[in-house]
């Protein structure tokens, strides 16, 4: 059994104009020392589905179902009160924008301070000291003049910095970064990045990047799992999804983005149309309508939703066209296009 | 790209914003959000301007299309100097330059329909089309690939991607000659962002456009640009065509910047060197004297921090301000142009 293991994890918000399936159906595991990273468009369902792991859903008006296995203790099921004493100790997450994540009136030192208190029962005096120490960790230049400073007396990189000390401060065994970089300039992207990595091998914890940006899983990502319309469409191992994707969209992705490593293009290859509602998710395999290929299933493309099925060593696909077509389709149009690149 | 006049001249444009205390809002410092740069952009070509949060970017595009007034230097658009034109004369000249912005959802207004918003420019220059503005805005809204039945709909019915269409087919509705595009695809989806920046450039063709476009993403910048600035604190450190600023980039930022890029390519995580800059970059308010990336250079030594560089041609078309350049033919101290 893996450290986390996610199985058929459903999370449906009921709105006036209808059921918004954020998630629907989504099972994936990670390993303690692992990194996944989870892809996908806005309105994908990446985030809804880490809110979701670390039970920040419940109480709300969201419909969960299925399973969240952490350390062998099933989450959905679990009080509210139980996950909240996990959450921190053994989960934590680090979000995107640290600016409106962390409390303007409190110091940093502070939202520390108190985080490591309520799971472990130290002196304040103690915890200010761990406080301090977890500071100088992530590379905050002195830390012990620091920890009295307020949020906005740091600068966007500093606090990332800050929120990833929070985050680590009582040594969770599972990570969820929320597009932690996004935010940040490239030179403090590189940065945060070779932190997150420096200090997931020291904690050996297990560690999930949810991001839109390719370049980015591909730095720190072991496996990669590719989310559209709140289902997974693809997972793999990294060199899988970017040496050998079999999913039409993945190509689309692949093919979107300029890229500094190759040659410059003439032409981008965008996907047509936009991203899909979550509210009226097409019929079918939900990426039909942007999908170059959908006259190719003989019909099923609109009818019936793909099943995620296994190609090889893991590899996972949804998708309604076969396994031989998608690697000559890779191999013969796609590959040699984005290799000119 | 045409070895004619510029199309725009940009001379020592400087833009300096008070920092005042007290009551009687006495002077106590000044951001200097933009410290002397020059540029010319000429007809046809696409000029892109990188450079990391407060390099000055911004600032620079709205004191081109002189939304801001410059505190310093000059700005000649086709032969005019418009540094200080007043509102009423520049007003003709608006026909010539237009903005994109970066944001789609607060730069269209929520109240108006397409068609309002579309045709604003027709209305605010008082320009009559043949068959109508309806009939002008439809076929503009056909071009940047939107549908003309939307001229009656309302902004927060369409996409992000969408809504940024609508943006640029305001911006074109005067074909213009000049467009500033302030990152007008870091708002967007990936698979948008790709359908916007082929957009831009399929216009650019078919209308004889001229761009600046600011970006802080380089691979979009190299993907849409003839030549690329590069900025760090309200200067400009490196300017090269596209080739060679990405291939022999020579200022030690500017590789700073290209080896910060994550590669989308797993086997480069491992063979890639990347230079480590340390600490962010420093507060337009105090910015460090002399050379101002001497603070996170690794290459800095005492001349970086008394003697500010120039910004001098070092190899045909790549202008450089460093002590030290790195891919340089002549690696010493080069403080006077020596190629031309």
């Amino acid at each position: 059994m893996n450290f986390l293991d996610v199985k058929d994890l459903k999370i449906h918000f009921p709105t006036d104009d209808g059921l918004v399936r954020s998630v629907d159906g989504l099972s994936f595991g990670l390993e303690r020392g692992k990194t996944l990273g989870i892809v996908g468009e806005s309105g994908s369902g990446k985030s809804v589905t880490s809110l979701g792991i670390l039970g920040l859903h419940k109480g709300g008006r969201a419909r969960l179902s299925g399973e969240i296995w952490l350390d062998g203790e099933e989450l959905i099921g679990a009080s509210s009160e139980h996950v909240r004493r996990l959450r921190g100790k053994k989960m934590a997450m680090i979000f995107q924008d640290p600016l409106s994540s962390m409390h303007p009136f409190y110091t940093v030192g502070h939202q520390i301070i108190e985080a490591y208190r309520i799971h472990n029962d130290v002196s304040k005096q103690v915890a200010r000291k761990h406080a301090i120490d977890m500071l100088g960790r992530v590379g905050i230049p002195e830390p012990a003049r620091r920890v009295d400073s307020y949020p906005h007396e740091f600068s966007g990189g500093m606090r990332q910095r800050a929120m990833i000390a929070m985050a680590l401060s009582c040594d969770p065994e599972l990570l969820i970064a929320d597009e932690p970089t996004t935010a940040l300039d490239v030179t403090v992207q590189a940065q945060i990045l070779d932190l997150m990595r420096d200090l997931q091998r020291e904690f050996n914890s297990a560690l999930i990047i949810i991001t839109h940006d390719l370049g980015v899983v591909a730095e720190l990502s072991d496996d990669i799992l590719v989310m559209y319309g709140g289902k997974c469409v693809e997972y793999g191992t990294t060199e899988d999804i970017f040496y050998r994707p079999e999913h039409p969209y993945t190509w689309g992705l692949l093919g979107s983005m300029p890229r500094l490593d190759r040659e410059p293009t003439e032409r981008l290859l965008p996907i047509k149309g936009s991203p899909p509602s979550l509210i009226n998710v097409p019929p079918g395999c939900a990426f039909h309508p942007r999908c170059p290929y959908a006259e190719r299933t003989k019909g099923k493309a609109d009818t019936e939703v793909p099943a995620l099925a296994e190609t090889e060593g893991g590899h996972l696909v949804r998708c309604h066209l076969d396994r031989a077509e998608r690697q000559s389709l890779w191999e013969n149009e796609i590959k040699p296009v984005l290799e000119t690149q | 790209m045409s070895d004619n006049e510029p199309l725009l001249s940009v001379r020592d444009m400087e833009k300096h914003f008070p920092v005042t205390k007290g009551l009687f809002k006495k002077q106590v410092g000044a951001v200097k959000a933009v410290d002397g740069i020059s540029f010319d952009v000429f007809k046809g070509e696409t000029l892109g301007l990188v450079g990391e949060s407060g390099c000055g970017k911004s600032t620079t595009g709205r004191l081109v299309t002189r939304l801001l007034e410059p505190t310093g230097g000059k700005v000649v658009f086709e032969g005019e100097d418009i540094t200080h034109m007043s509102q009423g004369r520049l007003r003709p000249l608006r026909r010539d330059m237009q903005m994109i912005f970066q944001d789609p959802y607060s730069s269209l207004n929520p109240r108006h329909t397409v068609g309002a918003i579309v045709g604003a420019p027709f209305r605010i220059q008082g320009i009559k089309t043949e068959q109508g503005t309806k009939k002008a805005v439809q076929e503009i809204l056909e071009l940047v690939g939107l549908s003309p039945e939307h001229y009656n709909r309302y902004p927060h019915e369409f996409s992000g991607g969408q809504r940024q269409r609508i943006g640029i087919a305001r911006t074109l509705a005067l074909k213009p000659k000049l467009i500033i595009a302030d990152e007008p695809v870091s708002a967007l989806d990936v698979s948008i962002q790709a359908q916007v920046v082929n957009l831009l450039e399929d216009l650019q063709n078919e209308l004889d456009l001229t761009y600046v476009v600011i970006a802080h993403d380089l691979s979009v910048v190299r993907h849409i640009s003839d030549r690329v600035a590069v900025m760090y604190l309200g200067k400009i450190v490196e300017v090269a065509d596209r080739k060679s600023l990405y291939s022999v980039p020579m200022h030690p930022y500017t590789n700073a910047l290209l080896s910060a890029v994550p590669v989308p390519d797993p086997k480069a995580r491992k063979e890639r060197e990347r230079i480590r800059l340390t600490g962010d970059v420093p507060s337009p308010l105090n910015p460090p004297p002399a050379c101002r990336f001497h603070t996170r250079c690794w290459k800095a030594q005492e001349i970086c921090r008394k003697v500010e560089p120039p910004l001098a041609e070092l190899a045909t078309g790549h202008q450089v301000a460093c002590h030290f350049p790195e891919n340089a033919p002549d690696q010493t101290p080069a403080p006077a142009a020596t190629a031309g």
